[in-house]
């Protein structure tokens, strides 16, 4: 059981640009830390959501793109090489340890199991998710003939799958898919796609040789029995309502934030964020923290320089549960020989 | 100026506006349920509204960016906008917007 435990001082749940500069903080401080991201990239919000749109309020940084964000920031961290548990979600915590010398154990949806004094909840708007069609009586479907993502291709052979979405993601498994499936269509709002030129190049080939339908539609409702697909209904202004026949669904409309598991990890939630207190950014929970726009005091502004602040504070009490015997010396980067050490700058 | 704004229950609020916000950010700080994710970064499409048809030739038209970030919401039609993309003006003086589904927050 406790063989594949992986032991680290500190876990951060979010690979953010908050989670990230935390790992600096905490670094400085002697502190290693694993990182856990439902995403495949480190980044957040930076690299999921706006990775080429300009940020001017960082400080002494003019403007940076999300992403340009993110690489310096990695960057920055490099020293102290945190390891990255990406594409999990963090899904269960418990305390094997005691009230007062806390031991946090965080299981992911992948089963990775970190245990540490110290949990950081830096998780933003909460994890990233599909976007689910707001379409009644859509559950019974979900995960038997309606998905949000494709695990295994071989699961899709011989099936009559409607695929719906214009972004990459719709355009990859339409290609990908096509030669595995009995039958396959491809349903977008209008006849214009975001997707890479490529890929909406293939996808026009393949309608043109009758080998896929494409319908400029947009879906209203499922029909079938006991979570089996059996058509969709599409509404276009040509047709208005129609139903296609197939036998499974793959909706691809992009991510959105959920808050998700961590509102059953014990901590106090209001309004979907985690109330922290003001010098130590420390949760109801002792050795819990929570910084950056997850977290909620009075005055909270939701910008990234806020979460570096509150990382910085944090790193403070976190040493204090990682390293109980030590005596923490605060010292500054530009002076210390010790830091410089630790940032592989030493002269 | 002020906003009509019909929220999911289909219930009408009047919101007063000051002049070169983002209807968006109107209706987030009266707080009617809207998720507007991105805040603003046209990023999102989580604050899909449909513009009532009396007001649709008045606003600046949508951009590119606006159209491509549509498809991640649902239930488009010829009203629909993102709400981060319209800024209030003098002239906007009671426009009505109603907001769509899928823009509640979770």
């Amino acid at each position: 059981m406790s063989d594949h435990v992986i032991s680290t001082d500190v876990i951060v749940v979010g690979a953010g640009p908050v989670g990230l500069f935390a790992v600096f903080e905490l670094g400085l401080l002697d502190m290693k830390c694993h990182l856990v991201d439902i995403l495949d990239k480190p980044g957040g919000q930076c690299a999921e959501l706006y990775p080429e749109k300009p940020i001017y309020d960082i400080p002494a940084i003019p403007a940076c793109t999300g992403q340009e964000l993110t690489d310096r920031l990695m960057d920055q961290i490099r020293p102290f090489d945190p390891t990255f548990h990406l594409h999990q979600m963090a899904e269960k915590l418990e305390n094997v340890g005691s009230e007062e010398a806390p031991r946090w154990r965080l299981t992911t949806s992948t089963g990775t199991v970190l245990e540490a004094p110290v949990l950081v909840i830096a998780a933003g708007g909460g994890s990233f998710v599909p976007k689910k069609p707001p379409i009644k009586d859509i559950e019974p479907f979900e995960g038997k003939s309606v998905f949000y993502a494709v695990r295994r291709m071989e699961d899709f052979r011989r099936k009559r799958i409607l695929i719906a979405g214009g972004g990459d993601s719709a355009l990859d498994w339409t290609i990908n898919l096509h030669p595995l499936a009995t039958s396959l269509a491809l349903v977008h709002r209008r006849d214009d796609f975001r997707a890479a030129p490529a890929s909406v190049n293939d996808m026009r080939r393949l309608v043109a040789d009758g080998k896929m339908d494409l319908h400029i539609a947009q879906i209203k409702g499922l029909k079938g029995h006991n979570g089996n697909l059996e058509a969709v209904t599409l509404h276009s202004k040509e047709k208005g309502e129609h139903d296609i026949e197939c036998d499974t669904l793959l909706a691809f409309y992009g991510l959105t934030m959920k808050l998700g598991p961590v509102a059953e990890f014990g901590l106090n939630i209001h309004e979907n964020l985690i109330p922290v207190d003001t010098e130590k950014f420390e949760t109801n929970q002792k050795g819990i923290f929570a910084i950056g726009d997850i977290n909620y005091y009075p005055g909270k502004l939701k910008l990234i320089l806020s979460g570096f602040h509150e990382g910085a504070l944090m790193a403070q009490q976190a040493f204090r549960y990682v390293f109980p015997d030590r005596k923490l010396r605060f010292q500054y980067t530009t002076s210390s020989t010790s830091l410089h050490d630790k940032l592989g700058v030493a002269g | 100026m002020h906003l009509l704004v019909r929220d999911q229950s289909g219930q009408v609020h009047e919101l007063e506006a000051p002049e070169g916000w983002r209807v968006m950010e109107v209706i987030r700080d009266y707080g009617l349920p809207i998720k507007a994710e991105c805040g603003g970064a046209c990023a999102c499409a989580t604050c899909h509204v449909y513009v009532d048809d009396a007001w649709r030739d008045k606003l600046v038209a949508p951009s590119e960016e606006e159209i491509e970030m549509l498809d991640g919401a649902f239930e488009i039609d010829e009203r629909s906008r993102l709400s981060c993309q319209i800024l209030t003006r003098e002239d906007l003086d009671g426009l009505l917007v109603t907001l769509a589904p899928g823009s509640e927050p979770a």
